[in-house]
């Protein structure tokens, strides 16, 4: 499965009287586009907004982030089984508007979501400050139960980058990037010598605001599988978490994999990287021990020499981390997990929930629990005054001057277990 | 300004006093920097800031066989300087003098002068004071002088100025079991392929995170005769009384709540919550019982399964929370159970 990505590079976005990509600038005609979202009869309201980097501005609390794209040519459009209808993407071309994304804020839905900061020590954790963001502030329908209020606002946002990338359909790339996955028995003709590697993506599913969707299937509903890489690009992962959001894969996190970016640097060099196993994070113990036996097994079963494990999310989920972690390797199969850790404030405290000898080769985002200080920056879209109850934030963290002490898991992105980001520790 | 006034201490082989057979060489003072002391003096970034006044020079034999003794006479000649730093070592791989560094260099520093010192990651003063001072961490002998100097003396200044000390693989100290957070050169995910290539061929490779050792918890003897039990219920599940009196925080909570439940024999969305931030909470809301099931344990009360629930349960919130914070909790919490003659508790997560 082979796709092109069109990247064409935005360094702006205006609002308008017509919705239009022209010159790197994406311009909305915010009318049209509140109207569409509006369709939606959970929303009461929404606001759009735009907050660009270097801006003194904090979007708060986020709730997604997602990087507008179109397919240009291939089966299937962006987000099946979710926006479009199921259709086997991945494949044909792609256009992707880089250096845009879409942001979704609005009344809190649980203690979970982030802070985006586009200036100031905020801004230097999270990636999404360097984006020009359209923020999406979405407000229910009075009454709405939580689980509806979180779908209406994933839905918005995810609309409102379909809306927004369709605009890029028939602009010219400026730069083609293009991966290619092939059939396993391809791959051991073509490097009988190379080690086959795949990438164990663990999706994180505990319920509400801790949901990922699969082709518009419930993760926490699905066993492990294989999905290629290249359908991964086209939206066929959504993230429905943001719950201590520094840890948690936004969907353009999902969109611009990391570790699958890295792997097909090296594959047919290093490597031969064979494909993408994803697994969820459950919360029962029988399914975290029958997800863990089954992405074992499908590594075994793909012959493979190593693998990648990223997790997403910490403390429950450190188990399937560890489980995985274990059972691949007792299949002879070499692995390096990718995580995040909570050492305390002092940075003292064992930094995962479970741990074994196996793991011995670790790669960590960093200690969400370090206290950092956000300065006052000019202007708030969202609700400030959620940063005491946000996850990473207690009593007191929104101080009498705007400023805000709180733990770092409140940014959205900053200890990412994709490796996305240059943070770590030691 | 003047400069930081430091002193060295090092042992009678780097003083060129002799081998072995001078290895019980009595502490000694002298004036200005001795041996590897030229090597930080005529350190640029060394130089400019700080100069060793003196060096205080001791067999290591001597040192580890009358430690008491040394160390008294040692600290009394290091405080005659009145150094604003002091530097021990480095002791590279021999292993009496690195605990011999390491002595002092933690004494030194409980005496509030800041001090550090350098050895080779094996020395077996290291893991005796890794975690008391900054160890610099240098090659296993004296040829990686120049190395060791090149990363002793920032360091050095840094903690004698007081600044703000960086991770680990950023300073060059030894893990010392404080995680510190800083920026490396390549993302993660591009470290991960790079350690995944080496561990496949069979290379020499650095994992960000040693596994600890897990703490594992042999239960306690079973209860013959419940009816006659006193329980108490304690919960990671962040249930608090409704509007979370105490502000226990949804993730990384840094304190646990005691509430009285005697009055309740059925816990609602009028009476409780969860604090919880980490998983979904509409169910827990709706009814607290499903994670502290104080209906079910009152029943049995009634059908006399069960002797009596102990008036307060205690409950905190384990998302995101350090182990450590988990344990002095548990630790406190335990405590009042026991004084309280609880005989047994239901330990409840999410």
């Amino acid at each position: 499965m082979k796709l092109e990505l069109g990247i064409i590079p935005i360094s702006d976005i205006q609002f308008g009287p017509e919705s239009k990509v022209e010159n790197g600038t994406i311009y909305v005609n915010a009318e049209e586009l509140k109207a569409l979202i509006l369709e939606d009869e959970a929303l009461q309201s929404v606001e759009l907004d735009i907050a660009r980097p270097g801006e003194s501005v904090r979007i708060m609390p986020v709730k997604d982030v997602i990087e507008p794209r179109v397919k240009v040519s291939g089966e299937g459009a962006m987000f099946p089984g979710v926006i479009s209808k199921v259709a086997t993407v991945g494949s044909g071309r792609t256009n992707v508007l880089r250096g845009s994304a879409v942001v979704t804020t609005g009344k809190i839905v649980g203690f979970q979501e982030g802070i985006i900061d586009m200036t100031g020590e905020g801004a230097k954790y999270t990636p999404f400050s360097q984006l020009n963001n359209l923020v999406v502030v979405c407000e229910p329908v009075d009454g709405l139960a939580k689980h509806a209020h979180e779908k209406a606002v994933r839905l918005a946002g995810l609309k409102t980058a379909d809306y927004i990338g369709k605009l890029a359909k028939n602009i010219e790339a400026e730069e083609i990037e293009t991966y290619e996955t092939v059939s396993v028995k391809e791959g051991l003709q073509r490097w009988p010598d190379l080690p086959r590697v795949a990438y164990v993506l663990m999706l994180q599913s505990q319920g509400l605001l801790h949901d990922t969707y699969v082709y518009g299937v419930d993760a926490k509903q699905s066993l492990t599988t294989v999905i290629m890489p290249t359908e991964i690009m086209d939206g066929a992962i959504l993230s429905g978490n943001c719950v201590s959001a520094c840890d948690k894969n936004t969907t353009y996190h999902h969109l611009n994999n990391p570790v699958i970016k890295d792997l097909f640097a090296q594959h047919g060099k290093t490597l031969n990287f064979v494909g993408v196993i994803i697994t969820n994070e459950n919360v029962y113990l029988a399914d975290k021990m029958r997800s863990s036996d089954w992405t074992a097994k499908l590594c075994d079963w793909l012959g493979l020499d190593g693998a990648i494990v990223s997790q997403e999310g910490f403390g429950n989920p450190d188990t399937d981390l560890i489980m995985n972690c274990k059972k691949i390797e007792a299949k002879g199969v070499k692995t390096v997990i990718i995580t995040d850790e909570y050492a305390g404030r002092d940075g003292a405290s064992q930094s995962l929930a479970d741990a074994d000898a196996a793991a011995t080769a670790v790669v960590t985002g960093g200690n969400a629990n370090e206290v950092i200080h956000l300065p006052k920056l000019d202007k708030v879209i969202g609700y400030p005054e959620v940063a005491d109850i946000i996850a990473g934030g207690f009593d007191g963290s929104l101080q009498a001057d705007g400023s805000i002490i709180a733990e770092l898991q409140v940014i959205t992105g900053a200890t990412n277990e994709m490796g996305f980001n240059t943070l770590s520790a030691r | 300004m003047s400069k930081l006034r430091v002193v060295h201490y090092i042992n009678q082989f780097f003083a060129n006093i002799g081998g072995e057979e001078k290895a019980d060489y009595q502490p000694e003072l002298r004036e200005g920097f001795v041996g590897p002391g030229m090597a930080f003096n005529q350190n640029k970034e060394f130089a400019d800031e700080a100069e060793i006044v003196a060096t205080v020079i001791c067999g290591d034999s001597y040192f580890n066989e009358n430690v008491d003794s040394a160390l008294e006479t040692v600290m009394g000649m290091i405080k005659s300087q009145n150094p604003d730093l002091v530097i021990c070592g480095p002791a590279f791989n021999a292993g009496r003098y690195g605990v011999a560094c390491g002595t002092v260099a933690a004494a030194v520093n409980k005496a509030g002068i800041p001090a550090i010192t350098g050895m080779y990651k094996e020395n077996p003063g290291a893991d005796m004071f890794k975690k008391e001072v900054y160890i610099i961490s240098t090659k296993n002998s004296a040829a990686g002088m120049r190395d060791a100097v090149k990363k002793m003396a920032p360091l050095a200044i840094k903690v004698a100025k007081g600044e703000a000390i960086g991770a680990s693989a950023e300073e060059g100290y030894l893990p010392n079991g404080i995680r510190k957070n800083f920026f490396e050169k390549k993302r993660g995910s591009q470290r991960a392929v790079e350690m995944l290539i080496k561990k496949l061929a069979d290379k020499e490779f650095e994992t960000e995170y040693e596994m600890p050792s897990f703490d594992r918890v042999a239960p306690g003897e079973a209860i013959k005769d419940m009816s006659k039990a006193k329980i108490a219920l304690v919960t990671s599940g962040g249930i608090v009384p409704k509007g979370n009196p105490d502000h226990i925080e949804s993730s990384s909570a840094s304190k646990y709540g005691q509430y009285d439940i005697s009055m309740f024999t059925d816990l609602t969305a009028e009476t409780h919550e969860t604090a919880h931030g980490g998983y979904d909470p509409v169910y827990a809301n709706a009814d607290a019982d499903r994670v502290l099931p104080v209906d079910v344990i009152k029943e049995y009360i009634e059908e006399g399964k069960i002797g009596s629930l102990h008036q307060y349960y205690y409950a905190t919130v384990g998302n995101g929370t350090a182990v450590a914070s988990a344990k002095k909790y548990a630790t406190e919490i335990g405590k009042k159970l026991v004084d309280d003659h609880v005989d047994a508790v239901i330990l409840t997560s999410t």
